[in-house]
C-alpha cells in the first residue's frame, strides 16, 4: 500500500551466478537435432523442398521482425534468438514438398503473426505456432497440402532439375506423375472402398519407411533420424522422456489392442509409430516448453492424451493425419493440466494444508 | 406465416416479461445501497480530502455511482484500488497506479510557538504538546492529511518523506524489460 | 525394494552449481590477521531483538567482556572482540544491501589483545543441561550458517521437545565457501567435543553430522575425530545445493518433513552448523565469547583467497587489503555465498556473526545479462526445492497481483536461488519473491495503521463529543443554579416585603 524504500533499483538481489544456457543455446540444440533429419528430406526431394524451406524461414524472420517493430520491442536481439527461426523450421518440416511458395509465405505468417506474435511474443501464446499454421493451411488449401512428391532425390535421374523445380515451387506447374499419396493417406481412401488391410499394405516397406524413403512431409520421413535427434535432445536435458514416452507409448498401446482384435481393419503398432508426423510431432512439437504443462506429471496426462487423440483421429477421423489436431487440442488443455497437476509444496499437503505433526 | 407467429410470441414474451422486471424494480427497490457502506469501510476514514470530495463518505457514494475512478484515494495505493476494483466488479491497470510516498508531519523546532491550533485539527491526535510548548508529531499516527500545514500559523509544519530505515525497507520490484530502448544495452 | 521405489524422495529439486572451492578450499586458515585499529560492533547481529548497551564512550574494555547485553526473550549479547577503548555509541552503516544505520559500538583496540579472565569448569558434563545453554546464551553465540538464530534458545526448546536427533549441518553447500570444510579439517576434535556439549545440554541420545560427498578431507578428519564416541555418526550426503537448507536436510537424513508453521523440535529434531558447534565448545571448556569467526574471501578479483580467522567487526575493506582484492576488477561485493548472499553496496561495513564468506566476484563470474521472455521451460520448477511454480509466481507479481503469488506459496519460498541461477532467461526470480513479500508485509502494515488510524479517529471524535456534552451539562448546571439563585434571591425579597409589610 505504501511505498517506504526509494533505493535498491540497481541491486540485484542472489542467485549471483547462472548456467551458461540461454534461450538461443536452447533453440540452437532444438535446430541441431532437426538437422539430420531435414537434410535428408531436402536430398529426398531436391530443389523444390529447398526452395520452399527457404522461403519459409525467410519470410518467418521478417513476419518477427514487423511485428517487434511495431509491438516497440527490441528487433535485433530477439530476432535472432531462434524461436521465429525455430517455428518455421518446425511448420516447413510438415509441408509437402513440392508445395507453392506461398503456402510457405503464409504458413510462416500465421505461425508468427497469428500463432505467436498477437498473444505478445514468445512464451506467451496458447497454441504450438507451427501446428496451428500447419492446420489452418490444410484446412484452407487442401489440394496443396495433400499432393505429396515421389521421393525424388537431388541429381538422380528423373528428378526435376533446377528449372523445373523453380517451376514447381514458384509457378505451381507440377509434371504429372510425380506425385502420389502417403501411406497413412493411401489406407484411409482405400479403406472407403471396402479394400482390406492386406490388400493394401502389398506394397508397403517398413524398412524404407523407417529411413525415409518414401512420400511425405518435407522433413518428417526419417524415422530414424528423427528418433535419434529426439533422443540426442533428452541426452543433452533439454527435454525429457515424459512427453515423448507417453504420446508414442499411448498410441503403440492403443494401436497394439486395435490390430490384435481386427488386423484387417486396424493397422500394426509399428506403422503407426513409423509414419506421418508421428515422431517429429512427439519429440519436437508435443515437447515445445511454452504450450505444454511444466510438471512431469502434467507431462504425462498431456503426452498420454496427445496419443489418444492421434490414434482417435487417424483410426476414426476423417483426416488420415491427426498429429497437428491432436497437439493443439491438448495445448488448449494445457493451462488446465497446469491448475489441478502442481508439485506438493515442502512442509504441506496436495492441497497446500500444513502437514500435521506426528512424531 | 410461420415468420409472423415468431415475431409475435417473442414480442409478446419481452413485453410481458419487461412488465414484471419493471415492477420488480419498483417494489423490491433496496433503499440505500450497502455497496457504499463497504466502500467506506475499505476507505481510510481519515476524511483528508485528497480525492477532492469532503470526506470519504461522499468519496464512497461517488465511487458507488461511478463518479469517480477506483484509483481516486492517493493514501490508499494500488492495495486499495484493487479492493475497490474488486468490489465493484471492475478492471483495472494496476501497473498505472503509483505507489504513494509515505510522508509524515515534522515540527520545525525553531518556529513553533505553542499555539495548539495543529493539534486541535489533527484528526487522529497524532500531534502531541501544550499551551506555549513546541509541539511534536507521533510519525506512527500521522496520516499525512496536511490539515495541520493549512493551519499553522508559522509554517513551522511540513511534510517530509518518511525516514527509510533498516526494518522498513524492501527489496523494488525489478524493472521490466523487453523495450526497443533495451537494445541498446545488448 | 518397491517402497523405497514409492517412498517420498529424500531428495527434491536443487542445482548442481559450479562449486569454485579450489581457490581456498585446500590451505589452512589464516590466523594471523593483523589486529585492526577500529571494530565496528553492530548492537544486532542475530535475528530477534538488538541487545543494548552498557558501556559508555570513554570506557576500558578487555577482550571477550560484556559490551551489550540481549532483550527478551529471542536476542543475544556482544561482546569485546579484543581489549581497547570505546570511542563512539552511533549509527553506522549495517552489512546490509541497503547499508542503512544501525547502532553500532567502535572499540579502539589498545594491541595487546588482552582477554578478560574468567574461571573455567573441570568437568562441563557434570553442569546440568540448562547451565550449558545459559552458558552458550551468555556467550552470545548465534546459528554461524548464516541464520543467525540464538542457539541457546534452540537448546531450551530442544531440551523442552526430548528431541531424539541432532544433525551437525557440515554440508556448506554454496559455491566458493569453504569455512566450514577447513573448520571440520583443522578442528575436528574440537568440533566433536561442541556436539558433545550440545547433546548434553538438550538431553537428547545421539548426533549425525552430515557432510556433502565433495569435502572428503573433512569427512576423514570428522570421522576419526568422531571414532571414540558412539553416539555422533558422520555421514556423507550427495552434493548437491541447496543441501545445507535445514529442511532438506533433515528430510534427507532423517526422512521428516516438517509440516509449514512447525519448528524441527517438535518433530525430535534439532539441527545445528558445524560453526555453531566449534563455538560452544570454546564457550564452555575456556569460557570465551563468540568475538571472532572465520570468513572466506574469495572470488575472481581477490589476488589471495584464503579463509581467514577475523575478529567480530573488522572492516571488510580491511579483509579486502589483507587479501589484495583488485577493487577496480570487482564487479560485485557478495556476504556470504553467490547464491543467497547479498550484494554490498562498498566495503566500509563490518564483519558480523553470521558473515562466512566475503566475495569480490568479477563481471565475468556474474550472470548479469538482459532479462528476456519467459518461455516456461520449467526448469524452475524442476529445481526449487520448496516445490513451488516460480514461473506463475514471478508472472503474478509482474502484474502486481500478489494475492495469487501468496496462494501461489510466496511464503514457502526459501529464497535458495535455484530458480534464479537456472533460468535461461536470466529472470531474476527471487528478487520478484523478494520485492513481493516486502510489499506483502508493508501492506498488511498499512492495513494496521488503517485499522489504528480509525481507531483513533473514533476516540477523537469519542472525546470530542465528551468534552461537548459535559460542557453543555456545566452550561446547564449553571443556568440551572442561576435560576435557582435569582428564585431564591425573588423568594427572599417577596419574603422581606412581606415581612416588611406585616410589620
Amino acid at each position: 500500500m505504501i511505498t517506504y524504500a526509494k533505493a535498491a533499483t540497481k541491486l540485484r538481489s542472489g542467485a549471483h551466478i547462472g548456467t551458461k544456457t540461454s534461450i538461443s543455446s536452447i533453440m540452437g540444440k532444438v535446430m541441431l537435432a532437426i538437422t539430420p533429419a531435414t537434410i535428408f528430406g531436402l536430398f529426398c526431394f531436391g530443389w523444390p523442398a529447398i526452395f520452399l524451406f527457404i522461403v519459409t524461414l525467410s519470410s518467418a524472420l521478417f513476419f518477427e521482425a514487423c511485428c517487434l517493430k511495431l509491438a516497440g520491442r527490441p528487433v535485433k536481439s530477439t530476432l535472432f534468438d531462434g524461436s521465429a527461426l525455430l517455428t518455421a523450421w518446425l511448420l516447413a518440416m510438415t509441408l509437402p514438398p513440392f508445395a507453392p511458395w506461398w503456402i510457405g509465405v503464409v504458413g510462416s505468417g500465421f505461425a508468427i503473426i497469428l500463432g505467436k506474435q498477437v498473444y505478445g511474443g514468445l512464451g506467451q501464446n496458447l497454441f504450438n505456432p507451427a501446428m496451428l499454421a500447419r492446420v489452418a493451411l490444410l484446412i484452407s488449401f487442401p489440394i496443396e497440402m495433400t499432393t505429396w512428391a515421389n521421393v525424388s532425390p537431388l541429381f538422380f535421374p528423373g528428378s526435376p532439375d533446377i528449372m523445373e523445380s523453380w517451376r514447381i515451387t514458384f509457378s505451381s506447374i507440377v509434371p504429372d506423375g510425380i506425385t502420389g499419396a502417403t501411406t497413412l493417406g493411401y489406407i484411409k481412401t482405400e479403406f472407403s472402398q471396402n479394400r482390406l488391410l492386406s490388400d493394401i499394405l502389398k506394397d508397403y516397406s517398413a524398412v524404407a519407411n523407417f529411413f525415409g524413403w518414401t512420400r511425405g512431409s518435407l522433413g518428417e520421413t526419417s524415422g530414424i533420424l528423427l528418433a535419434g535427434g529426439g533422443l540426442w535432445l533428452m541426452q543433452q536435458k533439454i527435454i525429457t522422456w515424459h512427453i515423448p514416452v507417453s504420446l508414442l507409448g499411448t498410441v503403440f498401446i492403443l494401436a497394439s489392442v486395435f490390430h490384435v482384435i481386427d488386423d484387417s481393419h486396424y493397422v500394426s503398432p509399428f506403422l503407426h509409430l513409423n509414419s506421418g508426423a508421428m515422431l517429429c510431432v512427439a519429440f519436437f512439437i508435443a515437447t515445445d516448453y511454452v504450450t505444454s504443462p511444466n510438471t512431469p506429471a502434467g507431462q504425462l496426462v498431456f503426452g498420454t492424451g496427445c496419443g489418444l487423440l492421434i490414434f482417435v483421429i487417424r483410426t476414426w477421423g476423417a483426416y488420415p493425419e491427426g498429429a497437428g489436431f491432436a497437439v493443439l487440442l491438448m495445448n488448449a488443455a494445457t493451462p488446465l493440466i497446469d491448475y489441478y497437476i502442481k508439485p506438493r509444496i515442502y512442509g504441506r499437503d496436495r492441497h497446500g494444508k500444513p502437514l500435521e505433526i506426528n512424531k | 406465416m410461420y415468420v409472423l407467429y415468431a415475431i409475435i410470441s417473442l414480442t409478446s414474451l419481452g413485453l410481458v416479461l419487461g412488465l414484471l422486471l419493471g415492477i420488480a424494480a419498483k417494489y423490491l427497490k433496496v433503499e440505500s445501497s450497502p455497496i457504499v457502506d463497504e466502500l467506506e469501510a475499505l476507505l481510510p476514514n481519515s476524511q483528508c480530502g485528497q480525492c477532492g470530495f469532503l470526506g470519504c463518505r461522499p468519496a464512497a457514494e461517488a465511487l458507488a455511482e461511478g463518479k469517480a475512478p477506483p484509483t481516486l484515494c492517493p493514501p490508499g495505493g494500488s492495495a486499495l484500488v484493487e479492493q475497490i476494483a474488486a468490489l465493484l466488479g471492475v478492471d483495472v491497470d494496476l501497473s498505472t497506479v503509483a505507489e504513494p510516498e509515505l510522508l509524515v508531519a515534522r515540527v520545525s523546532e525553531d518556529t513553533c510557538t505553542g499555539c495548539t491550533r495543529c493539534f486541535k485539527v489533527c484528526p487522529t491526535d497524532a500531534i502531541v504538546g501544550a499551551p506555549k510548548q513546541i509541539h511534536v508529531v507521533v510519525a506512527d499516527a500521522c496520516i499525512a492529511c496536511k490539515k495541520c500545514i493549512d493551519v499553522c500559523p508559522t509554517e513551522c509544519l511540513q511534510m517530509h518523506p518518511a525516514e527509510v530505515t533498516l526494518r522498513n525497507w524492501r527489496w523494488a520490484k525489478p524493472k521490466p524489460v523487453f523495450t526497443a530502448e533495451s537494445d541498446a544495452l545488448c | 525394494m518397491l517402497r523405497t521405489l514409492f517412498a517420498k524422495p529424500r531428495l527434491r529439486g536443487g542445482v548442481h552449481a559450479e562449486e569454485r572451492k579450489s581457490a581456498t578450499e585446500n590451505a589452512p586458515v589464516i590466523t594471523r590477521f593483523p589486529l585492526p585499529k577500529k571494530l565496528y560492533i553492530p548492537l544486532q547481529q542475530h535475528v530477534g531483538k538488538p541487545a543494548e548497551p552498557m558501556i559508555k564512550v570513554g570506557d576500558t574494555v578487555l577482550k571477550g567482556q560484556l559490551l551489550a547485553y540481549s532483550q527478551g526473550m529471542i536476542s543475544a549479547p556482544v561482546h569485546a572482540p579484543s581489549s581497547g577503548l570505546i570511542v563512539d555509541v552511533n549509527d553506522y552503516p549495517a552489512p546490509h544491501p541497503s547499508a542503512l544505520p544501525i547502532r553500532t559500538i567502535v572499540l579502539e583496540t589498545d594491541g595487546k589483545d588482552e582477554w578478560l579472565a574468567v574461571p573455567t569448569v573441570e568437568d562441563p558434563f557434570l553442569l546440568p543441561p540448562e547451565e550449558i545453554s545459559l552458558r552458550v546464551g551468555a556467550a552470545g553465540i548465534v546459528g554461524l550458517g548464516g541464520a543467525t538464530f540464538p542457539t541457546a534458545v534452540k537448546l531450551n526448546m530442544g531440551r523442552e521437545n526430548q528431541v531424539q536427533t541432532l544433525i551437525i549441518n557440515g554440508a556448506e553447500c554454496e559455491p566458493y565457501l569453504t569455512c566450514d570444510d577447513r573448520l571440520m579439517q583443522e578442528r575436528a576434535a574440537a568440533i566433536i567435543d561442541g556436539v558433545r556439549l550440545m547433546l548434553h545440554g538438550m538431553g537428547t541420545a545421539s548426533a549425525v553430522v552430515a557432510i556433502e560427498d565433495n569435502k572428503n578431507h573433512a569427512y576423514t578428519a570428522m570421522y576419526t575425530a568422531a571414532l571414540p564416541y558412539a553416539q555422533i555418526k558422520v555421514i556423507q550426503i550427495p552434493t548437491r545445493y541447496p543441501m545445507g537448507w535445514d529442511r532438506q536436510l533433515i528430510r534427507y537424513v532423517t526422512g521428516k518433513e516438517i509440516p509449514v508453521g512447525a519448528r524441527s523440535s517438535e518433530l525430535g529434531v534439532t539441527i545445528h552448523n558445524v560453526g555453531t558447534a566449534y563455538a560452544v565448545h570454546k564457550a564452555i571448556r575456556y569460557g570465551q565469547p563468540l568475538v571472532n569467526r572465520i570468513v572466506t574471501v574469495s572470488g575472481g578479483a581477490v589476488g589471495q583467497p584464503m579463509n581467514v580467522e577475523v575478529p567480530l567487526g573488522t572492516l571488510i575493506s580491511e579483509l579486502f587489503s589483507f587479501c589484495q582484492v583488485n577493487m577496480d576488477k570487482t564487479a560485485r561485493i557478495i556476504m556470504g555465498g553467490p547464491m543467497m548472499g547479498d550484494a554490498l553496496p562498498h566495503s566500509t561495513l563490518p564483519v558480523v556473526k553470521g558473515t562466512s564468506g566475503v566475495l569480490a566476484l568479477t563481471q565475468d563470474e556474474l550472470r548479469d545479462k538482459q532479462e528476456q521472455p519467459c518461455i516456461r521451460c520449467a526448469s524452475c520448477v524442476t529445481v526449487c526445492p520448496a516445490g513451488l511454480r516460480p514461473l506463475d509466481m514471478a508472472n503474478n507479481i509482474r502484474i502486481n497481483q500478489l494475492d495469487t503469488a501468496v496462494d501461489l506459496g510466496l511464503k514457502d519460498c526459501i529464497s535458495c536461488g535455484c530458480c534464479s541461477y537456472i533460468c535461461p532467461s536470466n529472470i531474476p526470480l527471487v528478487q520478484y519473491f523478494k520485492f513481493a513479500s516486502g510489499e506483502v508485509m508493508a501492506r498488511q502494515q498499512a492495513q494496521h495503521k488503517s485499522e489504528q488510524t480509525k481507531k483513533l479517529m473514533d476516540a477523537r471524535n469519542a472525546r470530542l463529543e465528551k468534552v461537548a456534552r459535559l460542557q453543555a451539562e456545566e452550561e446547564r448546571e449553571r443556568l440551572a443554579a442561576k435560576a435557582e439563585r435569582e428564585r431564591r434571591l425573588a423568594a427572599e425579597a417577596a419574603a422581606e416585603a412581606e415581612a416588611e409589610e406585616n410589620a
